[in-house]
């Protein structure tokens, strides 16, 4: 084949091999250097005094507590959030209001703002200071520096992942199969549980697998309400900060490499979930 | 059964998709809804089913009033445009939706309920397809499932949307003879909406011409060909 032949037949969008080359190779140096070198340095660091030095600070009952904590926060909020993403999608999608879009803006509100400002806003809200929080301190019940409050701190940061993943699906999907099933006699929680949720699976799991990565690893609003305390309300993220800067280097980075191995597990599950129901949620991803 | 509409009407917001219109339809017709789109034959058609609600007027069924039954109350077969054929779910599974949504004093046994599906899947010709999805079936395979799942419910009527609107040329001919000899087996009063003036006068028994809200013309098909009552219809019908 001639020169000539192969330019002719370039398809209109192809770059040149230089240009691609370039292009691919920046791709890789930005990754590498932004998401590998980092990644690779956390397990370095956690293992820099050996594998045992690293499993016995994980056995402290700092570490301990830091991880039942996280995993107890996220079991709590991760459930409640996906309930409300659905009711929040199902809302919004299979019903006509004034001010809908008003409502969606509402739900992207978490991600504008500022994780240590939400933090801030709960404080205000539930603190000692406040009347609501002085009298729920009062009753026995105190929800800022102690567990509820790092829930809603949690809760209010991963609330847009569910019903964002949800919505365009169900736009999508349209409401004429739940009008078959009205018109076939099924109530309206029948046509939920046999119509809606299985048409909505497989978004459903991938918006509860990224509010589960967000849910564990938040750091900013949680270390305004949580007051870090050690065995109480430190979580894995806040743990990691405390025990960094106290140079207990190897500790904080065995823990850090346990965060980062959650996320991988998550980060794995959703590419399998990609891989094979990948018609599902391309629906979701072309908005 | 017979259905009568008295000045029905519906308002979306400010815009008005049904001035009050009336219609008799006897019991055992085939019934063309006719018009353009934005005339509104769907509102009414969904209105009929119990999907939309009138802003004012009555529905009777056999002289009974109807307008506040809810869309599980009025036992309507409904084909959609698109069929909305549950996709998760196996043809059986489809046809056996409404028999399995009964409760449980009215619920056929499993044996009854595959007995049944399996004697609709024979009507409509397709008796090997019932572990098929319906991503497997072609549009023509899809759209006589619909049917199959809308008389599986033992429907005091049959109302279908567009039924033949996404099918190409041929087999939307061999349909239209398939869903009259339904008609005439199961002699159930069917309203259809069309935009096609030769389906409408092909198939239908009565045929109501819509326009713009308002019922422009209710007749035989040969009457409405023959004696066109508005100028809207002599040129949709191309008379």
């Amino acid at each position: 084949m001639s020169d000539a032949a192969q330019i002719r037949f370039r398809a209109a969008t192809e770059e040149s091999p230089a240009a691609r080359w370039t292009l691919i190779a920046l791709a890789f140096a930005g990754l590498a250097i932004l998401v590998f070198a980092p990644l690779i340095a956390v397990f370095v660091e956690a293992l820099a005094e050996g594998v045992t030095a690293s499993l016995k600070s994980l056995a402290s009952p700092d570490a301990r507590d830091a991880i039942r904590l996280t995993l107890t926060i996220a079991a709590i909020s991760v459930p409640l959030n996906a309930v409300f993403g659905i009711a929040a999608a199902w809302f919004i999608t299979k019903f006509d209001f004034r001010g809908k879009a008003f409502l969606i803006t509402l739900i992207d509100l978490p991600f504008s703002v500022s994780p240590v400002v939400a933090g801030l806003c709960i404080v205000l809200m539930f603190g000692a200071n406040s009347a609501l929080g002085g009298w729920l301190v009062a009753q026995g019940y105190p929800i800022v520096f102690a567990m509820p409050g790092i829930i809603l701190a949690t809760m209010f940061v991963t609330f847009p992942f569910v019903a964002r993943e949800l919505i365009p699906v169900m736009i999508e999907q349209g409401r004429a199969e739940e009008e078959a099933a009205l018109t076939l006699g099924a109530s309206g929680w029948r046509v939920f549980w046999t119509v809606t949720l299985p048409n909505i699976r497989w978004a459903l799991l991938y918006g509860v697998l990224l509010c589960n990565a967000r849910a564990m690893g938040e750091f900013g609003a949680v270390s305004v309400v949580s007051g870090k305390i050690r065995g109480q309300t430190a979580t894995m993220p806040t743990t990691i900060e405390m025990q960094y800067q106290e140079y207990l280097s190897v500790a904080a980075f065995s823990l850090a490499a346990v965060l980062a191995l959650l996320a991988l597990v998550t980060l794995l599950l959703k590419t399998a979930l990609e891989i094979r129901h990948a018609d599902q949620l391309a629906a979701a991803h072309r908005h | 059964m017979h259905i009568e509409i008295d000045e029905i009407s519906k308002q979306f917001g400010t815009t008005a998709a049904l001035h009050p219109v009336s219609l008799a339809i006897p019991s055992g017709a085939l019934v063309a809804l006719l018009g353009p789109s934005g005339s509104g034959k769907t509102t009414l058609l969904r209105i009929l089913g119990g999907l939309e609600f009138p802003s004012s007027g009555r529905v009777l069924f056999d002289g009974r009033d109807a307008t506040g039954l809810s869309v599980q109350e009025r036992r309507a077969g409904f084909v959609f445009q698109s069929y909305a054929l549950f996709r998760h779910m196996t043809v059986f599974d489809n046809i056996a939706y409404g028999l399995n949504a009964r409760p449980r004093a009215t619920r056929p046994t499993k044996a009854e309920i595959a007995r049944r599906v399996t004697k609709l899947l024979d009507l409509i010709q397709l008796p090997e397809i019932g572990a098929r999805y319906p991503s497997q079936l072609s549009g023509g395979q899809r759209q006589r499932v619909a049917l199959a799942r809308a008389l599986a419910i033992e429907p005091r009527m049959l109302l279908l949307d567009e039924p033949f609107g996404a099918l190409d040329a041929k087999v939307r001919k061999e349909l239209r003879q398939g869903l009259r000899d339904i008609h005439d087996t199961t002699g159930l009063t069917t309203v259809f909406v069309t935009h096609d003036q030769d389906e409408a006068m092909e198939l239908a028994d009565l045929v109501v011409v819509m326009s713009m809200g308002r019922i422009e013309q209710i007749g035989k098909p040969q009457d409405i060909r023959a004696r066109p009552a508005t100028p809207f219809v002599r040129d949709f019908i191309g008379a």
